[in-house]
């Protein structure tokens, strides 16, 4: 996973609330074994008509949108199944950061694990930024903040541990290998009181 | 001495199964008893651990199924995968199990199943423990009172090589039930109608604990059914706090120690539910005695009604585009809407009391013949056992197709799928746009709803077909 430390592009703006894992990328598409390649069935539905021709008033099929990296999306966004083929469409599409008002749970840190960068801001920041398509703004994962298109900036948390991984490239597997003294120590005791008579 | 301080059924599980506690700059490392895996979401994990050199550390507290996108049909007695990509996913899975000793229930394995079927079957679900897999409804085996919930890939991977993941702690909310349902109301329909009253969002953060007499009356499969579609709330895990029911449903399963073991254990059990004077972060109540059977008229599980109750007019854009996609018009009831498919099925409705309970509707009925029914079990243990009481005949002689076990219709992986258009009323989880299929139209219900509208060939209230 590569650092992830300022995002500055334009935005592409899907405004739905409660957009699902399904719509982000349909189950007929969960059929391989690999992470990539699948930036192409990213909001297949959505993206494309029942002839596979491209839907020209989808937000993401604009000529605006081509090579915008932030996704500005609708409240509880990502809810649904916990298909990290979700944030591997997004990813492998071109996206670095999805921008809500909140993200379901498990969508974000499967995100997080993937250096796409989960964004929850306030009401008033994400009605500017809905408003305004295309605008050019700035994600700085240091220090928290979004630009406005408008002007100003709003401020949003991630647990100091997702921005870390975000900013260092270093996910949770190698935090856990680390540990393995004190899981193994955890594992015995647990282990001896279930073959305790 | 030190008064001990209340907790809940959540905090007693997460004490219980910190391997580190969460640091200043790390959250805590959970260990997990318990780790399913199945086809779809296990090869890229396995992968990984490949790239790293890494072994799967605990083998003997994985297990594997597989049932996503295998096929539920057979042809001249071979399974009739959809096309080499589902095939080559469950040789994979295969393979994998076999380079790291993992049991794995394959097709045709008197265990095989829907995962969150086989592992309380199994009796691998059990009060307290730590539950994963790499799926959303894991939330089901929380009706045992266990912390069960659904991981992304790259945690599967994590959990394969270390036996833990990294936890933020979730919030708890209480949600007391009270009431009594009413004939044929069941377990789904209550879910629907508290997912309704409080949206799909409401349990972000939060784990669920379901309490109250209207929960403690429900049977081990009807809990089931509803922790199932905790997620639907928004919650990644829904608990219920085991007791007699539960003790009783695990009492001689097979990976459940029997005699002084299973004392021993019950006792162990019974220190788990919630105590007395614990507060949770948030609480909500809910009446389950004024429910009718439940339907969905959208495109996300919130988007329900009663079934003799008129569909709402629409409170905003994303209300309006549901209407719109499925076709339906506000201001009256979906009663009478044509279906063209019923599926009875999924992790949600395809145990045997769920099977019992449609078998019961369909009894010496057929189908309309417009509306193709597809009965597909749970798991083989789920089919064995219907066969033996004779609902497949049941369910064949109505004019039902009697399918092996899958995840089927609920994700439309395996071929088993909807026509653009076409309505299904179906007793799975999710009715997410083209969740059954492009352009697919789901209503979801109960299983009782579900036989009666295929009898119907519409959207029908099973109540009438209950009381003779």
């Amino acid at each position: 996973m590569e650092p992830v430390v300022r995002i500055a592009s334009r935005t592409v703006v899907l405004p739905a609330d409660n957009v699902d894992t399904d719509q982000i990328i349909p189950a007929r598409f969960l059929t391989g074994t690999r992470r990539d390649g699948l930036g192409a069935s990213l909001f297949a539905d959505w993206r494309r008509d029942g002839a596979g021709e491209l839907r020209a008033d989808f937000p993401l099929n604009r000529p605006e949108a081509q090579g915008a990296r932030i996704l500005i999306a609708g409240a509880n966004f990502g809810c649904g199944s916990s298909r990290e083929h979700a944030p591997w469409a997004l990813t492998d599409y071109g996206f670095a950061a999805v921008v809500s008002p909140s993200i379901a749970d498990i969508f974000k840190g499967n995100a997080v694990r993937n250096g796409l960068v989960p964004v929850e801001i306030e009401l008033s920041a994400h009605r500017a930024l809905l408003s305004r398509p295309g605008a050019e703004i700035v994600i700085d994962v240091a220090a928290g903040t979004v630009s406005l298109p408008g002007g100003g900036s709003a401020r949003f948390e991630l647990p100091p541990f997702a921005r870390r991984c975000l900013l260092t490239g270093r996910g949770p597997l190698d935090f856990l290998l680390e540990r393995e003294p004190a899981i193994l120590r955890y594992e015995q005791g647990k282990d001896d009181a279930a073959a305790a008579p | 001495m030190t008064v001990a301080r209340p907790r809940t059924l959540f905090d007693k599980i997460w004490d219980a199964h910190e391997a580190v506690p969460a640091g200043p700059d790390h959250p805590a490392v959970i260990y997990v008893d318990t780790h399913l895996i199945h086809e779809v979401t296990s090869p890229q994990a396995f992968a990984l651990l490949r790239e790293r050199g890494l072994r799967v550390r605990r083998p003997d507290r994985t297990w594997a199924t597989v049932d996503h996108s295998i096929p539920t049909r057979f042809v001249e007695g071979r399974p009739a995968f959809l096309n080499r990509a589902t095939r080559n996913q469950v040789e994979t899975l295969e393979g994998n199990c076999e380079e790291h000793g993992i049991p794995l229930f394959r097709m045709g394995d008197p265990g095989q199943g829907i995962v969150h079927v086989i592992g309380p079957e199994l009796g691998l679900t059990q009060p307290g423990r730590t539950i994963v897999c790499g799926d959303s409804h894991t939330s089901t085996h929380g009706a045992f009172g266990a912390w069960a919930f659904g991981i992304g890939t790259t945690e599967v991977a994590q959990v394969l090589a270390t036996q833990c993941l990294l936890q933020e702690r979730p919030r708890t909310l209480g949600i007391e039930i009270s009431g009594r349902l009413g004939a044929g109301v069941s377990a789904k329909d209550l879910i629907l109608g508290v997912i309704r009253r409080f949206g799909v969002a409401a349990g972000r953060g939060h784990v669920i604990e379901y309490r109250g007499g209207a929960v403690e009356a429900l049977d081990m499969e009807g809990r089931m059914t509803l922790c199932n579609m905790s997620i639907e709330a928004g919650a990644r895990a829904g608990l219920i706090a085991p007791d007699e029911t539960t003790f009783e449903y695990l009492e001689g399963k097979e990976h459940v120690p029997s005699g002084d073991g299973f004392a021993d254990l019950v006792a162990r059990w019974s220190r788990l539910p919630t105590d007395e004077g614990a507060a949770f972060d948030r609480s909500l109540s809910f009446d389950a005695g004024s429910l009718e059977p439940m339907v969905t008229w959208g495109t996300n599980p919130g988007m329900s009604c009663g079934i003799s109750e008129a569909v709402p007019a629409p409170a905003d854009a994303d209300e309006r585009a549901a209407l719109d996609y499925m076709g339906i018009e506000a201001g009256r009831p979906l009663l009478g809407r044509p279906a063209d498919v019923v599926f009875i099925g999924s992790c949600t409705n395809a145990r045997i009391s769920d099977l019992r309970a449609a078998a019961r509707v369909l009894a010496g009925r057929r189908t309309n013949p417009a509306t193709q029914l597809l009965v597909v079990p749970g798991s083989a243990k789920v089919r064995r056992q219907a066969e033996a009481e004779g609902l497949d005949e049941v369910f064949r002689s109505a004019g039902a197709e009697w399918r092996a076990p899958g995840c089927s219709m609920c994700i439309a992986m395996n071929g088993d799928r909807l026509s653009p258009k076409e309505l299904a009323v179906s007793t799975s989880n999710r009715n997410f746009e083209g969740r059954q299929g492009p352009g697919g139209r789901t209503v979801l219900a109960s299983p009782v709803t579900a036989a009666a509208s295929a009898l119907a060939g519409a959207v029908a209230d099973p109540r009438p077909f209950l009381r003779e």
